[in-house]
């Protein structure tokens, strides 16, 4: 993208003209300078995060020598495939549920399930750690991944009915008349989900895979009432790192969990292109 | 059609739009006159509707000089050319009503409130819409949106109406309706219209002049009847219209007559000349209705009435491998001795004249020394 | 489309609904429906509820003090939520006519943050806004060549540079809801902009308007189904953001989440706590109440 228009602009090139592309050009400095900045001073040489002073990868070798973080770290991770792969499956039954079938209280069952997406983080927190820790009293001390179990449930609870929101959008332009040609040509209901609606709903899958996948890695206020004493998490260990001490540790292991995140969105560009998971949103 | 006065309200002089590599309008000089009904007609993708929104100003030319009665357009912006335009999807704007739709323009000229309701209750009654001033858009047909778009460009008294494929979307029997009506309102408010269209029936049926576009450049600019009967080449030809075309060559041109020797059809004589080289390539254009045809053994006696012809030319002999009914006429696809296919329409002049022939029923054809075409390109 | 009744095909149905319906029974609608009774309950002793049916709980909701944390959080929200709407629009604006190479890329551009840890852009923005960070870094800069040029010109230097405080205060908390939601504006109004027939905007302006007209009376009415899905959108998460103000506000920048966590987390008040909680689900049906109120703009292919 030239800054200077070669040519003149004709009506509607608005992306074209040169304030609309300072806006948009502030805007993207606006969000990615500070995680730039940030991974940036994760090979300063100083404690102090703002003075340049010189290279290192020593903070990098601090925080992967760090047990606890890197247990959080595989905690996370665990927890967030393990909720997206319920969640999918999950997600894209409940999603054909409701694309699919007429039921009573269809409207109820509807609204119940999106609920999730629009209760605050903080309320749904507080609800599964009294669900949890209080009516449940689900045992703190299990072996590893056990003791990640009411995280999961929790996680996959909150990211589920993204996964049926863009599954839905989807489904919605799936052309019955697909459906009714397998069948014509001899498909039994399994045979139909599989080979044609499966297909069909793959972008809306990839897409919400990365949703769930990010979401779980993301979350904080759930996981933070969640969690038992015992447990911790990614985010958690971080808050507490932020909270207490800010050391350039944090900007490492921050720095890896970005890379991690671009990996994750290169690998659904790969699957579905750059289109596809640009439009599911 | 009214005498058009001669005055050019556009030039277009050697404009060329490039996207990209690709040429949309390659080169293309031509003068609109004041008062005409003026048709680009081509198939989609042919440039025709760039060249429409260069004049109206949403998209400019990569090269050369569009003037709008006799002013420079390069730089002006859409809002400040005297041109209006009815859009393809007519664009209606669904959150406003019939009449603030129309008064749109005109509110923002800075037209008064009294002088506003008048000229939109004006302009509605121009396109038949008198008293829909409180419908919504969605409340409405497309054949009327399509008139609340034209009357909401023609309260502006644009110096020229640009109308963007204005009859695809209606249906059959709405579209020959308003092609009347089309051509009657340009007479009745003296408007220069410009349409775009891919439809050559509609073309034929409402244009002054057209010109035909195809590959961004302009094949030819003639009257309707001017461009049917007197295609200028092949492309022509064909798109206008159906038509036999046949190579050959230019065996005898004078004057007053000229011959061309064709292996697929026989030998073609015309009463005219062409102005081409003696036994250069051409091409002979036979329009299907231009054909008669009769069964072997009775046409003598038809040939003879019409005989303008030497013995041996502008005749044929093949035999009927399929017919469709029409109604109005039936076309038949006939297998010539030669090998090669002729299309010959007739009209169903009576209840019975389709079961005169059928199938693999053998039979003559001739036609008038007046009728073929050659093309040159 | 036509719907299959369930009836009509029971197994299918059986298969595709029971998963769904015991999960979300189980795991959200029975959590949700305790932390109703606890906002009923009385504590009795340190760990011990009552479910007595009280109303004390939200009572004492409506006291000044809890009123005003309600008051603020809800200003905090709407105002993060205009300020994302101002800066989004353009931004959705030029994705929209960016050409068809670009456009993806702009919006994965948009997209991209939203995938990426809220804590570390939390972090992040920390970073850049502390007193030693690059935010005041640039300001000490700008100061001393604002001084710099009044002594060229012959009057008194600035006084020397102080710091701003950009950090743990309001400012720093609006600022870091807007930088954290502003992708969740730009996502609709994109879709709502993208669908708008293109051939609307030029009618408006091959009748004469100009662009700004345009765009105030064609594309903003036309739009506002997109615009209204991305205030909600920014403005319920922003309404119920705890991690924000927490980590970038000061002792007065609390907003009703960190309220709520005190509840549970210090002051061990469930009770309490859970009431907060369903006077902030409330609220948001609220706002969802109104959303579906509004009246619908027509549609015209």
């Amino acid at each position: 993208m030239a800054l200077f228009a070669r040519t003149p602009l004709a009506p509607l090139e608005y992306s074209r003209t040169l304030w609309m592309r300072a806006w948009v050009g502030l805007v993207m400095l606006f969000l990615y300078a500070p995680l730039i900045v940030l991974m940036i001073f994760s090979f300063n040489d100083s404690k102090r995060n703002v003075v340049w002073r010189g290279f290192t990868t020593k903070y990098y070798e601090k925080a992967l020598g760090n047990d606890v973080l890197v247990e959080a770290l595989v905690n996370s991770l665990t927890i967030a495939a393990l909720a997206t792969i319920a969640s999918l499956i999950l997600g894209a039954v409940a999603a054909v549920m409701l694309w699919r079938f007429r039921f009573p209280l269809k409207g109820a069952v509807d609204g119940t399930i999106s609920l999730p997406i629009i209760v605050p983080e903080i309320c749904m927190g507080v609800a599964f750690l009294i669900f949890f820790a209080k009516w449940l009293e689900w045992p703190t001390d299990l072996i590893w991944p056990f003791n990640l179990g009411a995280i999961i449930i929790a996680h996959i609870t909150f990211c589920f009915p993204f996964v049926t929101m863009v599954v839905r959008s989807r489904l919605a332009s799936f052309n019955r008349e697909q459906e009714e040609a397998a069948k014509d040509l001899g498909a039994g209901e399994w045979g139909v989900f599989r080979d044609v609606l499966i297909p069909h709903m793959k972008p809306a899958l990839v897409a919400g895979a990365l949703l769930s996948f990010t979401l779980s890695l993301d979350d904080f206020v759930i996981t933070y009432f969640t969690s038992g004493p015992d447990t911790i998490t990614f985010p958690v260990k971080v808050y507490s790192m932020v909270r207490f001490s800010v050391t350039p540790e944090v900007n490492a292991a921050s720095t890896l969990l970005i890379l991690l995140t671009i990996v994750l969105t290169a690998v659904a560009l790969k699957l579905q292109g750059v289109k596809a998971i640009a439009e599911t949103h | 059609m009214t005498d058009a006065p001669k005055k050019p309200i556009i030039q277009i002089q050697n404009v060329t739009k490039r996207f990209g590599r690709v040429a949309a309008v390659d080169n293309v000089s031509l003068d609109i006159l004041a008062g005409e009904f003026f048709v680009l007609l081509g198939p989609s993708g042919c440039g025709k509707t760039t060249l429409l929104r260069m004049i109206a100003g949403f998209e400019l030319p990569t090269e050369g000089t569009i003037l709008i009665d006799g002013q420079d357009m390069a730089g002006i912006p859409p809002n400040k050319r005297p041109v209006n335009m009815v859009f393809q999807s007519y664009a209606v704007f669904p959150h406003m009503s019939v009449a603030d739709n129309v008064a749109y323009g005109l509110k923002i000229a800075g037209v008064k409130g009294g002088e506003v309701r008048d000229r939109v209750a004006e302009a509605l009654d121009l396109v038949k819409l008198g008293g829909f001033e409180d419908r919504m858009p969605d409340q409405m047909s497309g054949g009327q949106r399509q008139r609340v778009a034209l009357a909401r460009s023609l309260i502006m008294r644009p110096k020229v109406l640009l109308l963007d494929e204005p009859l695809s979307a209606l249906d059959a029997k709405l579209r020959a309706q308003m092609q009347f009506e089309l051509a009657e309102l340009q007479d009745q408010v003296g408007i220069t219209f410009v349409t775009v269209t891919h439809d050559q029936d509609e073309a034929l049926s409402m244009a002054s002049r057209i010109a035909v576009i195809n590959k961004g450049e302009v094949s030819q600019l003639a009257g309707p009847s001017d461009l049917y009967e007197y295609p200028a080449n092949r492309f022509v030809a064909d798109f206008v219209g159906s038509v036999n075309i046949f190579e050959g060559k230019l065996t005898l041109d004078e004057p007053d007559r000229a011959a061309v020797d064709c292996p697929g059809l026989g030998k073609v004589y015309l009463n005219h000349g062409v102005t081409g080289p003696h036994g250069a390539d051409v091409w002979v254009a036979l329009r299907p209705e231009k054909i008669y045809l009769h069964v072997p053994g009775e046409g003598k006696a038809v040939r003879a009435a019409a005989q303008d012809a030497p013995d041996g030319h502008n005749f044929a002999r093949g035999c009927i491998k399929g017919m469709s009914y029409l109604g109005d006429i039936t076309l038949y696809d006939i297998l010539l001795e030669s090998g090669a296919r002729l299309r010959v329409s007739r009209p169903n002049l009576s209840r019975h004249d389709q079961e005169d022939f059928t199938w693999d029923d053998k039979v003559s054809m001739h036609w008038r020394a007046d009728s073929p075409v050659v093309l040159l390109g | 489309m036509a719907e299959q009744d369930w009836k009509a095909n029971k197994r299918v149905f059986a298969a595709v609904s029971l998963p769904t319906l015991l999960w979300t029974l189980l795991f959200f609608v029975i959590p949700m429906a305790i932390v109703w009774f606890y906002s009923f309950g009385e504590n009795k002793g340190l760990t011990e509820i009552e479910f007595s049916g009280t109303l004390e709980n939200y009572k004492r909701a409506t006291e000044y003090l809890y009123l005003s944390i309600f008051g603020k959080s809800f200003a905090v929200a709407a105002l993060v939520t205009l300020i994302c709407l101002i800066i989004g629009f353009p931004v959705a604006m030029a994705i929209t006519f960016a050409s068809e190479k670009w456009r993806p890329w702009l919006l994965l551009g948009v997209m991209l943050p939203f995938w990426t840890n809220l804590l570390i852009r939390t972090y992040a923005l920390m970073m850049l806004l502390g007193s030693q960070g690059f935010a005041n870094k640039g300001l000490e800069t700008l100061w001393g060549g604002a001084s710099w040029f009044k002594t060229l010109v012959g009057l008194q230097p600035l006084p020397t540079w102080e710091p701003v405080q950009l950090l743990f205060n309001n400012f720093a908390v609006v600022f870091g809801l807007v930088y954290v939601h502003l992708p969740f504006m730009v996502l609709p109004l994109y879709a709502a902009l993208d669908r708008l027939d293109r051939s609307l905007i030029e009618a408006s302006l091959d009748l004469g308007a100009g662009h700004f007209r345009t765009i105030m009376r064609i594309v903003v009415p036309l739009a506002a189904p997109g615009i209204v899905a991305g205030v909600m959108i920014t403005l319920i998460p922003a309404l119920g953001a705890y991690l924000t103000p927490d980590l970038m506000g000061g002792t007065d920048s609390q907003m009703i989440a960190n309220v709520i966590e005190r509840q549970f987390k210090k002051a061990n008040d469930w009770p309490f706590g859970a009431a907060l909680s369903f006077i902030l689900i409330y609220a948001m049906f609220i706002l969802i109440a109104l959303q579906a109120m509004r009246k619908k703009v027509p549609e015209v292919r």
